[in-house]
């Protein structure tokens, strides 16, 4: 694999001369994806399900080939991939219906304040409604999760384990295969929060025997406004639904209706047809690259970047073990968003803020923090550029002192 | 490069009031006017008080979080409409946003040392945080104006 040529697939990364380092938000999007979902626009456009045209029949091939492009890369069934708007809606949809009709008084639910505020914020309300308690995994000094530290929370009264896969604030990689099999022998359910794992490791859902997972199509080289969960099957089964409407129905009388199987009775009203296409073909761009030189990139990157910045002088590393390609720090004194002003006047695109991490960022004592976030069209050069663009900021605002 | 743009934004000035800030530190007088405004995605907390005697602005506190731009224009702000009476101060704030939108302004209103933003209407992302603090002062006025006697319950 060469960088080079990758770069190719990506307009902007040719037409410009942008150093994109905020992956871990959102990937960019590579010619094959923006093909695929003008082919289904352009030339095919119309509804999936219930047309008898050709046109529809095409299309509905193409959407549910996209499905079982996701059950071959999750290593799940068909019925098991449901199509949502995002991780987001993913998680909510797990606690709102799952959630609310096991969460009972006094039940536990593990989450941490690793957590993105979607993996953490549908249980809170869960939570609160269901009077249970809210647990959090006590972070070591890193602040990562560890197992050791899992099993002092984990207990008889854990109904639900909500964490994340890999932070996608400090990039660490949740030991969640152990925690998952801890946590079935006290019975308990476990949602694991893949948007910053699916795009930058296989997965294995089977392997890890975790009972739902979720991601997004947009941080894997696919368009914005489709995502999956994953739940195990009979788990979906006993799941109601939580939006009623068109397409997920069986029969309609007027005062009850019955509903379709999984995954249908949970995409209800016209699915996301083109996103969904396109995330299919977002998986088979991500299968010709291959995980394996995806993570060989995000650890040459990422090992590069840390050298480089330990030789700088004022700044700090909120996680210098980060496991992936996504480091968080400051400039000492300089807010992140005077900083990434300086950042955007290089062209270098990073993420200063919370990171939808509040908690964490209590934790580490920060208001918010530059977060840069490699994926494998990154080259070190972009990091030569990124290191340029945090002495000029230094400098910058050094000389105003 | 060139930081010509840069040196725009962030002026000498600015960044006095950031590191000095003036009238920093709010009182626990309810005769002021108190508003306390967030900005959710850049974790951005500011909290300005005011008190009007006479149609004036005879005293006012601010107190926050933030970035260089937002801290130091509270601080700024502070400064340039204490003192101002509370018909000149709507003027003074309606110039500066249209100025720090890059839009028409009136270049003869004295504005004090608030006219060293102008340079932000070349980052419109930066325009949140140019203008929560004159927006928190919007929001007293409009306190003050909704209930000019009431004594302030926050």
């Amino acid at each position: 694999m060469d960088v080079h040529s990758i770069r190719k697939d990506f307009y902007i990364l040719v037409n410009s001369d942008l150093v994109y380092l905020d992956n871990a938000a959102s990937s960019l999007k590579p010619k094959p994806v923006i093909d695929m979902i003008n082919f289904y626009n352009e030339r095919l456009g119309v509804n999936v399900h219930r047309g008898v045209y050709r046109l529809s029949h095409e299309a509905t091939e193409l959407y549910e080939g996209a499905r079982e492009k996701v059950a071959k890369l999750l290593n799940c069934r068909f019925e098991e991939v449901v199509f949502t708007r995002g991780t987001s809606s993913a998680l909510n949809l797990v606690a709102s219906s799952l959630g609310m009709q096991i969460i009972e008084l006094g039940d536990e639910i593990i989450t941490s304040e690793l957590e993105h505020h979607s993996s953490m914020l549908p249980w809170q309300n869960v939570a609160r409604k269901k009077n249970a308690k809210l647990v959090f995994v006590p972070l070591d000094e890193d602040k990562r999760i560890t197992v050791e530290n899992f099993k002092k929370v984990l207990s008889d009264k854990t109904k639900v384990v909500a964490l994340n896969y890999i932070s996608n604030a400090m990039g660490y990689i949740t030991p969640i295969k152990e925690i998952i099999r801890l946590a079935h022998e006290k019975g308990a359910i476990v949602i694991v929060d893949s948007a910053q794992a699916a795009p930058h490791m296989p997965i294995d859902v089977k392997d890890l025997d975790c009972d739902f997972l979720a991601f997004s199509g947009h941080k894997m080289c696919g368009p914005t406004g489709i995502g999956v969960l994953y739940g195990k099957h009979h788990l979906l089964q006993t799941m109601e639904p939580v939006e009623f409407g068109g397409d997920m129905i069986d029969t309609v009388e007027l005062s009850c209706a019955t509903f379709k199987e999984t995954p249908y009775k949970f995409e209800t009203g016209t699915p996301i047809i083109g996103g969904a296409i396109g995330l299919g073909a977002a998986i088979d761009y991500i299968n010709s690259i291959g995980y394996d030189f995806i993570m060989q990139q995000d650890n040459i990157l990422r090992d590069y970047m840390l050298q480089e910045m330990k030789n700088i002088n004022g700044i700090t590393i909120y996680n210098p073990k980060t496991d992936t390609g996504i480091v968080s720090f400051n400039i000492d004194g300089v807010h992140p968003h005077d900083a990434a002003t300086v950042f955007d006047q290089e062209n270098v695109a990073i993420r200063a803020g919370h990171h939808c991490a509040q908690p964490l960022m209590r934790c580490l004592n920060q208001v918010a923090t530059i977060r840069a976030s490699t994926y494998f069209y990154n080259t070190k050069e972009d990091i030569d550029r990124f290191i340029q663009a945090i002495h000029k900021a230094k400098a910058f605002f050094d000389s105003f002192i | 490069m060139a930081y010509g743009n840069l040196e725009t934004l962030y002026r000498q000035v600015i960044m006095d009031h950031y590191k000095n800030p003036r009238n920093k530190g709010l009182k626990g007088d309810e005769s002021f006017y108190t508003v306390h405004i967030k900005n959710p995605t850049c974790g951005d907390d500011l909290t300005i008080q005011i008190k009007v005697e006479d149609g004036r602005i005879t005293e006012i506190y601010q107190d926050g979080v933030g970035c260089s731009i937002s801290m130091s224009s509270a601080s700024v702000m502070s400064e340039t409409v204490k003192g101002m009476k509370i018909e000149d101060a709507i003027k003074v704030i309606d110039n500066y946003v249209h100025m720090v939108k890059g839009e028409a302004f009136d270049e003869n209103l004295d504005m004090g040392d608030a006219i060293v933003y102008q340079g932000v209407s070349q980052f419109p992302q930066r325009f949140k945080c140019a203008t929560i603090a004159w927006n928190a002062l919007s929001k007293a006025i409009e306190k003050h104006l909704n209930c000019p006697y009431h004594k302030d319950e926050e």
